[in-house]
């Protein structure tokens, strides 16, 4: 730890005498802030420049004189049991607010830590910045005690990354780190912090947070392109608008759903769109890839116009590439040049701000596809591959029973978080979503252990008479179970339903189908009585494991004002289906294991 | 509530419609019976960078994880302070091309990317020591491909050559009958050709020093980013 102590400002403002600390005082009080006076102070002002309310982080030597300078600020720090779970508190945080969320650690195991959690920011583009203690200027590269090259090992899993070389432009330098992370593609950048530039004195108030030099990402898509993807809607047969979650980030979820009502288009969103588009609305089809539904995934692979907004086209979205929107013309809007043609190639490149060039589009549209019967047909669809389980209620519950039990018993506006594994997929099929920045989870870089920590953050973000409710798995749940101890010291009013079936169960399913049943590593044979251990944190516990507590347990948990966890266990035999095998057509997706 | 509690119902994938339809493996639609994957080629990307720490290691590492197969990279100062210009050989199919430059321009440090096409001026530099046994045969192939003797002993001579790559293949052959030793070569550096741009960003064309630069149109190998104005970078940056 810390060598090297520096004193606190006192709180005790009667002890206030000296000559120093009474210009502070005037200062602070034309401001309403304390003045810049070294390194530390700069970063934390910077921070309050960008309109930073909360930070998530973990203490530790080299982050000490940051931490310091936070004693002053307004800014509200959370202390969290371990840094990955900082990671994605601020990740979830940022998303939910959307805003970068702030993450803090120190030099060594405390950026390392954070790696997991930046690594899942960037793959769902999602705004964040991590500031992070390193060992002083002159000890780098000795091997010093807790000294990692935080930005080496970081460099491939940020949109950029700094190493803090003075005093004088560390605050600047921690606003271009603000800025460039939400501007454009968001994504997550760090800046890593020697001790001694973080102790160096200066008074360089660093201003408002600005892009580095020659950053500007593109709002409106070349005309003549629009033009040309305009052209290619209006005479489509089978047009089909995929949402992305770059609709969310750009706030464009309003314009998505005026574009396809406008324009009779049938809406598909990806995972991470969820919420982009009501799920209740007849147009929409839900979500389509691998754990899709079957009429979204029907409409995906027949459609003649794919128009793409805010998606990479990912692997799980796509299935196999060869088979993929086989007969589309491919209308591509994203801000990211470099996902144009990246795994799809578009043959209507549009780049741009989302919102902006669906207003584009709609500007230079002269009549609405003619596609009526194609509206029919997804209907069929919908009638004819419908998301329904079936119940026996003297077997064990079905996960998805529950999910339903929560969407009933909340309302529209609740935040669902999410960990990875089967779980994530019975909450994102069977919850009706509606809203933009209700559905949080780590899609890109699937993420077990993501759920506790993301519904701390989001809590945080969230307004006050918002829900949030965790869907977690019993395997998810213990890799960041720690962080229940920060739910129960900041009181937080938040849910966590486990659906437990003691067994890693998506590598379980896969086992099933593609390993002859080997469940090598994926029994857990034996778990923790999660309603136990929630009672050990703090928080309120519950077990269930019949249908008829459901109901009850559900509204005594959202009713509880703090922490708590339902310990639900489910049907260990329960599957996640309809299911694209990896690398398998869409449109061949199985309703059932021996249709794989 | 589900309201039929049957589980999940459907046409089995067998008796689905499928449309005939393929992709290749780049995501271009494809006529199977006729088109073929595409061939790579080797392109020569220019790019004007911040000369900052780790800059390289940021596009070594970019390149890498990305899978970007990369033939050579050069380095070196520019007519602006605190600027580098890289010259990277590419070899991949065009789609890949394309991706690898637009990865290149999103890097923060990097201020514009463009492609060297028609016939650009490039150049590699190769210092090589060959056996000293027969200096004289070994004189006459250096003034043969305009190199220069930079050191000759009795057991050795080093000897610096300039060109292209085909000039220098050649030359190497050439060399090879006395027995090369050690080789190192600067990898090919490479400029438009003409008063374009090589890309936009550094001391525009008007205000360059040089007189009898070609104004006839010799190249187009203009920036990715496309006008050499300012504005130009934000096309490819966010």
């Amino acid at each position: 730890m810390s060598e090297t102590a520096k004193s606190h400002p006192d709180a005790d403002e009667e002890s206030t005498t000296d000559d120093t600390t009474a210009e502070a005082t005037t200062a602070e009080a034309d401001s309403g802030r304390t003045p810049v006076t070294d390194g530390s102070t700069a970063i934390v002002r910077a921070l309050e420049n960008g309109g930073v309310e909360h930070a998530f982080g973990v203490q530790g030597g080299a982050i000490m004189p940051v931490y310091d300078a936070l004693w002053d600020s307004d800014i509200e720090h959370i202390t969290m049991a371990h840094e990955q779970g900082a990671a994605h508190a601020a990740d979830a945080y940022g998303v939910v607010a959307n805003e970068p969320g702030i993450a803090l650690a120190t030099s060594g195991p405390g950026a390392t830590n954070l790696v997991t959690g930046i690594a899942d920011a960037n793959m769902d583009s999602d705004a964040m910045v991590a500031l992070t203690g390193q060992v002083p200027s002159d000890m780098v590269g000795s091997d010093a005690f807790q000294e990692t090259d935080t930005t080496g090992v970081t460099m491939p899993i940020t949109k950029h990354n700094w190493f803090a070389a003075s005093a004088d432009s560390i605050g600047d330098t921690v606003g271009e780190a603000f800025a460039l992370s939400e501007s454009g593609r968001p994504g997550p950048t760090l800046v890593d912090l020697p001790k001694d530039v973080s102790f160096e004195e200066t008074d360089n108030e660093p201003g408002e947070p600005e892009l580095p030099p020659g950053q500007k990402p593109p709002t409106e898509a070349d005309q003549e392109n629009v033009e040309d993807a305009a052209r290619a809607i209006e005479r489509a047969e089978k047009p089909l608008l995929l949402l992305g979650g770059g609709v969310i980030k750009a706030e464009a979820s309003e314009t998505a759903r005026e574009f396809a009502r406008e324009h009779g288009i049938p809406v598909v969103t990806t995972m991470p769109g969820i919420g982009s588009y009501p799920e209740d609305d007849e147009l929409c089809l839900s979500w389509a890839g691998m754990h899709g539904t079957g009429y979204a995934n029907m409409a995906i692979t027949h459609t003649d116009c794919l128009i793409g907004v805010g998606t990479r086209f990912d692997d799980r979205l796509t299935g196999g590439i060869d088979t993929f929107a086989p007969e589309a013309e491919v209308v591509h809007v994203d801000i990211d040049p470099a996902e144009i043609s990246k795994n799809i190639h578009a043959d209507y490149p549009c780049i741009g701000d989302a919102g902006t060039v669906l207003d584009q589009l709609t500007e230079e549209m002269e009549h609405e596809p003619d596609a009526r019967e194609w509206r029919e047909q997804c209907q069929t669809w919908k009638n004819e591959y419908p998301m329904d389980y079936s119940i026996d209620k003297d077997a064990p519950l079905r996960p998805e029973f529950v999910v339903e039990a929560f969407d009933e018993a909340t309302d529209d506006d609740t935040i669902v978080t999410s960990g990875v594994g089967q779980h994530q997929m019975w909450a994102s099929q069977y919850w009706e979503f509606t809203e933009p920045r209700t559905w949080v989870s780590s899609h890109g870089l699937g993420t077990m252990g993501y759920g506790l920590p993301a519904t701390i953050g989001a809590r945080f973000a969230a307004d006050d008479d918002q829900d949030v409710v965790c869907f977690d798995g019993d395997g998810s749940f213990l890799m960041t179970i720690q962080e229940l101890s920060v739910a129960v010291r900041e009181n937080l009013d938040i849910t966590v339903a486990v659906l437990n079936n003691e067994y890693v169960g998506m590598v379980r399913q896969w086992q099933d189908a593609f390993f002859e049943g080997r469940h090598m590593a994926s029994e857990y044979n034996w778990m923790p009585e999660f309603d136990k251990l929630a009672e050990a944190f703090g928080a309120k516990g519950w077990r269930v494991n019949d249908y008829d507590e459901v109901a009850d347990t559900v509204e005594a948990a959202l009713e509880y004002d703090g922490p708590s966890v339902i310990d639900f266990h489910i049907d260990p035999d329960a599957n996640v289906y309809p299911m694209v095998a990896s690398g398998a057509p869409n449109g061949k997706f199985a309703l059932s294991e021996d249709q794989l | 509530m589900s309201e039929n509690q049957q589980g999940l119902q459907g046409p089995p994938p067998e008796e689905r419609p499928h449309p005939d339809g393929r992709r290749n493996s780049q995501g271009i639609r494809i006529d199977p019976e006729v088109e073929a994957e595409p061939d790579s080629r080797t392109a020569m990307i220019s790019a004007l960078v911040e000369h900052e720490p780790g800059v390289l290691a940021r596009i070594a590492g970019l390149f890498s994880r990305r899978q970007f197969n990369i033939e050579s990279l050069t380095v070196g100062p520019t007519t602006v302070e605190g600027n580098a210009r890289l010259t990277l050989i590419v070899e991949e199919p065009e789609p890949g091309i394309d991706q690898a430059k637009k990865q290149l321009a999103k890097l923060k440090p990097v201020i514009s990317v463009g492609e060297l096409e028609n016939r650009p001026i490039r150049s590699e530099l190769v210092l090589l020591k060959v056996n000293g046994d027969e200096p004289d045969k070994v004189q006459a192939v250096t003034e043969m491909y305009d190199g220069t003797t930079l050191d000759a002993g009795p057991e050795t001579i080093t000897v610096q050559l300039t060109g292209e790559y085909d000039e220098i293949e050649d030359a190497l052959d050439a060399y090879r009958q006395f027995g090369i030793i050690e080789i190192a070569r600067t990898g090919p550096t490479a400029l438009a050709r003409g008063s374009t741009p090589t890309t936009p960003g550094e001391k525009p064309a008007a205000e360059a020093t040089a007189v009898g630069v070609e104004t006839d149109g010799g190249s187009d190998a203009g920036g990715e980013t496309g006008d050499g104005s300012a504005e130009s970078q934000a096309e490819t940056t966010n």
